[in-house]
């Protein structure tokens, strides 16, 4: 069956989009704040990966270990800086704030790049390569490599949440903020350990979009944002695997509706999105209605 | 309780002076002042809206004062982030026990020992002073009972090694028999060194366990003293704002504040009152 | 508290009882509530001379400065209705495109029936009006962070629904028909005074608007929505009214884009851009006020103009110039002025006069029915 394949591809692409969704669950999450530049810091990385790679000629699949630590202190600074200024005022000034971010950083990559469409080539020819698992299903080894990252991801981030100190101020900071003072936890620290956390797997998410598929300034936008967010929402907040699940919904939903019409791939995602938003904004994972 | 007398030369712990705050435009405080002495059990009373609630925040930092100036141990706290005044050594117990919902029992004690001085107090004391808490440790403690949060509140406090142990209506919410209980031990909590700084409405609660209380009244001080010192009619007048000025409350005739004559209309609540 | 200085006073009463109890204060004998500082019928006039002169414009410049003029139009319409949904309702919509797209397909639809643009303005308008109902709908249960990214999801939506119809253009748009026949000279003026009164009434719609019943009740929900609730105010009613309202004034700028565009592409009329344009030029210019869209306007023309060769640049720079101000001057330019010099061109609030004050000065006793 053609189905089985289209199941596959679209679980497997499920994990990119968990990868791209897991900071924002983050960060909203822990801060409440609805990041509506996280598309476009996915697509500084894959920018930042390309530079580094011209820079220091290290290869593709390795640029991760420099472009992640990068985007990480820039998220801590960014929080620290901008984004916690705008919390202080409220979450209007908050969402202005991500608006106006995602706005200038298109435009700034549109002005000092250009409008083209880049990408991450990966020269290892096995990776850009397929298997195949009987004769109708065809694994690429990329996406697969992908999916594998993003379940490591996010078990070593359910994992870190769970059992780590940091963890554990994080999960008692988005409980209640203000107890969380009285015990001495300085919450803008943890508010910006949170981002740095959520930029720098964005980041690894927007090398693997860039390795897998093609990225220009307005990629952020156009395409990941919302897909990130229908993630999150379709899976529910406060789980990291509810996000995974919420990718692999999104990704399956709409290679179905590439089956039905070509064109209506990312119609089918974002009308699943709306049916969530509606029918049930808590999401699949969650149990009780959130306000 | 002797030790206070014996150590009447020290100088205080905990020092709030000429304390002023507002919320909005409502005055809370008044120019408040206070002192405590290391050792002591110092409890505040009064009715709602006296202004208590927002002595302890003000103190543990929350909430920003208008004027006025807080000491813990001679040094200016006053203008100190909330957090910093916590490693500082003043802990708060929260009013409505405040706890990690979604995190367990040891975690909670684990997040407020995050930053802990060194002292005698750990998780594992913890667990010894309330008896049924070890074996519930990993349960998360959204799904405990009142009494129980409030124990496990106490404890994340207590594992940060403070030296001004803050309490705030420990009784509101829970049964009769379970805030004899939690106020109970006290004395243990006192035995390691503490200094505490209570703030109740159940008054002869406060009465049994305190070396000194203050009564509240619309932001003003309406009665100091050593609770052998008050009669229980002085007791009353203070937080009803009634009569005839009493010992050690302020020499202008009675409390002013809203309201005018002092018939503030402040009644007492019936003990579970929403925060 | 004396009844003139309480906030939102709307509620069970009947619709003329808050202003009937404002306009005879019981604390003071003497005093008197006015709707405003100054004598505002010299703002009154002055806003017809104004009118009467952006009238006169097709005859008096070059056809370029009125085609940048309806772009002028466009914004500040559009930024009137954000603000409306966001200084007012507490809405904060990142999805307006989808009306902004649907009053453009909406023209183009008419005109492919034959019916002239000018004439579809209106129509399509209302129509956005009508097709807010149900995307309301949707998207009112949700809050804050949510509604946003939901208002963005319909709008994208809504775009590749519309591009699935290649009678209307497809993905790639169509020219719009019914205006071949047009002298260019007089097409142009047309499109402006169509943009002018676009925007004519929009401004005033939202000055009686906010003047009226339904501002008190926004101001009252802005101040305290759990009172307001509790005082009787319909709060899901009103957020309803005013997102309708802004559909149809969104509407009818893209109307007005399609005709000065002369074409209509999804891609073009359907872009987040129109969002960022709309939401900077009210936060720049002060969000909550009326005069803020306009200064804020004023503001992105000049630098869209003066950056034009310059490419992303006035957008970088708008972006930035927004998010500064968002921060450091929450109340925009406008309101910056405002601080200063207590103008204020819309009376839509309340003045408390002591009894024995004369008209000019007041006692800078701050007013109801405003914003910070």
């Amino acid at each position: 069956m053609v189905w089985v394949n289209d199941i596959i591809q679209g679980v497997l692409t499920g994990g990119l989009y968990a990868l791209f969704a897991c900071g924002l669950s983050l960060m909203f999450g822990v801060m409440k704040v609805v990041n509506l530049a996280h598309g476009d810091l996915a697509i500084i990385g894959g920018y930042v990966a390309l530079g580094v790679i011209a820079v220091t000629h290290i290869p593709v699949l390795w640029s991760f270990v420099v472009v992640v630590p990068i985007m990480a202190v820039l998220g801590y600074a960014l929080q620290r800086i901008v984004i916690q200024a705008a919390l202080d005022r409220g979450a209007l000034t908050t969402l202005i704030v991500t608006f106006g971010l995602s706005v200038v950083i298109e435009a700034g990559l549109l002005q000092f790049i250009n409008a083209n469409s880049h990408s991450l080539g990966v020269g290892n020819a096995i990776i850009t390569s397929s298997f195949s698992v009987g004769s109708q299903i065809q694994i690429a080894y990329l996406l697969l490599l992908i999916f594998v990252v993003a379940v490591v991801v996010l078990l070593g981030l359910q994992y870190f949440l769970s059992a780590s100190k940091y963890g554990r101020m994080i999960r008692a900071v988005a409980d209640d903020r203000e107890a969380a003072q009285l015990s001495g936890v300085d919450y803008r620290h943890v508010f910006g350990i949170a981002a740095a956390i959520a930029f720098g797997t964005v980041a690894l998410a927007g090398i693997g979009y860039g390795m897998y598929s093609q990225f220009a300034p307005t990629t952020g936008t156009d395409t990941i944002l919302l897909f990130a967010f229908a993630a999150v929402v379709i899976g529910g907040l406060g789980s990291l695997w509810g996000t995974l699940l919420g990718g692999v919904v999104l990704g399956v939903a709409q290679q179905i509706g590439a089956q039905i019409n070509i064109s209506d791939e990312v119609l089918a995602g974002y009308l699943v999105f709306l049916a969530v938003l509606i029918l049930r904004p808590q999401g699949l994972t969650t149990r009780r209605a959130q306000s | 309780m002797t030790e206070p007398e014996r150590r009447a030369g020290d100088a205080p712990l905990l020092q709030v002076r000429d304390l002023t705050v507002h919320h909005g435009q409502l005055r809370a405080l008044d120019g408040i002042s206070l002192r405590v002495l290391p050792g002591e059990v110092y409890a505040i009373i009064g009715a709602n809206g006296a202004g208590k609630l927002t002595l302890l925040r003000t103190i543990a930092g929350l909430h920003a004062p208008t004027a006025g100036s807080i000491l813990l141990d001679g040094r200016d706290v006053t203008k100190v982030r909330p957090e910093r005044r916590a490693t500082a050594g003043i802990a708060m117990v929260p009013e409505g026990r405040r706890l990690f919902g979604s995190l367990t029992v040891e975690e909670n004690l684990l997040v407020g020992g995050t930053y802990a001085r060194k002292g005698p107090w750990n998780t594992e004391r913890v667990y010894e002073m309330f008896g049924w808490m070890k074996d519930r440790r990993s349960q998360r403690t959204a799904q405990l009972s009142g009494g129980e949060q409030q124990a496990v509140a106490i404890g994340r406090a207590l594992v940060a090694n403070p030296r001004v142990l803050l309490l705030d209506e420990l009784s509101l919410g829970l049964a009769p028999v379970v805030v004899q209980r939690i106020y109970g031990m006290m004395p243990q909590i006192l035995a390691t060194g503490l200094t505490v700084l209570l703030v109740e409405q159940d008054v002869s609660q406060a009465l049994q366990v305190a070396t000194r209380i203050q009564c509240l009244l619309e932001g003003h001080t309406t009665l100091e003293g050593r609770p052998s010192d008050v009669t229980a009619e002085q007791v009353e007048a203070a937080y009803f704002g009634l009569g005839s000025p009493s010992p050690g409350s302020p020499p202008a005739g009675g409390p002013r504040g809203y309201g005018g004559a002092g018939l503030g209309g402040v009644a007492p609540s019936e003990g579970k009152e929403a925060p | 508290m004396s009844e003139p200085e309480r906030h939102g006073a709307a509620g069970t009463e009947n619709p003329s009882e808050p202003e009937r109890r404002l306009k005879a204060p019981r604390r003071r004998a003497g005093s008197r509530v006015t709707r405003s500082r100054r004598n505002v019928a010299w703002t009154g006039i002055g806003a017809l001379v104004v009118v009467v002169v952006l009238a006169l414009f097709p005859y008096l410049v070059y056809a370029g400065t009125t085609t940048i003029m309806v772009q002028g139009f466009i914004v500040l319409t559009l930024a009137c209705m954000w603000n409306l949904l966001a200084g007012y309702a507490g809405l904060v919509s990142v999805g307006q495109q989808a009306f902004v797209g649907l009053g453009a397909y909406f023209v183009l639809i008419l005109a492919l029936h034959g019916i002239s643009p000018f004439a579809a303005l209106p129509v399509a308008a209302i129509g956005c009006g009508v097709a807010a109902l149900p995307l309301w709908w949707l998207v009112s249960r949700l809050r804050s962070g949510y509604f946003a990214i939901a208002t963005w999801v319909l709008a994208a939506t809504v775009m590749l629904i519309i591009e699935k119809f290649s009678s209307i253009g497809g993905g790639t748009g169509m020219p719009l028909p019914g205006l071949s026949g047009y002298d260019p000279t007089l097409l142009t003026a047309d499109t402006y005074w169509a943009g002018l009164a676009v925007t004519v009434i929009a401004l005033a719609a939202t000055y009686l608007v906010l003047r009226g019943r339904l501002g008190l009740v926004l101001t009252a929900i802005r101040d305290d929505e759990v009172a307001a609730r509790s005082s009787g105010v319909r709060v899901g009613l009103a957020r309803m009214l005013v997102f309708v309202i802004a559909g149809i004034g969104c509407g009818a700028a893209g109307a007005l884009l399609a005709i000065s565009q002369l074409q209509v592409q999804p891609t073009s009329v359907f872009s987040v851009q129109w969002t960022a344009e709309m939401a900077f030029a009210v936060i720049i210019g002060g969000i909550g006020t009326i005069e803020g869209p306009i200064l804020g306007t004023i503001v992105y023309m000049v630098l869209q103009q003066t950056l034009q060769s310059y490419n992303a640049w006035y957008l970088i720079i708008l972006g930035l110039v927004a998010i500064v101000i968002a921060l450091f001057a929450r109340r925009g330019l406008w309101g910056l002025a405002d601080d200063h010099l207590h103008i204020r061109l819309f009376p839509v609030g309340y003045w408390l006069w002591a009894p024995d004050s004369r008209g000019r000065r007041g006692l800078g006793l701050r007013r109801t029915g405003r914003h910070s």
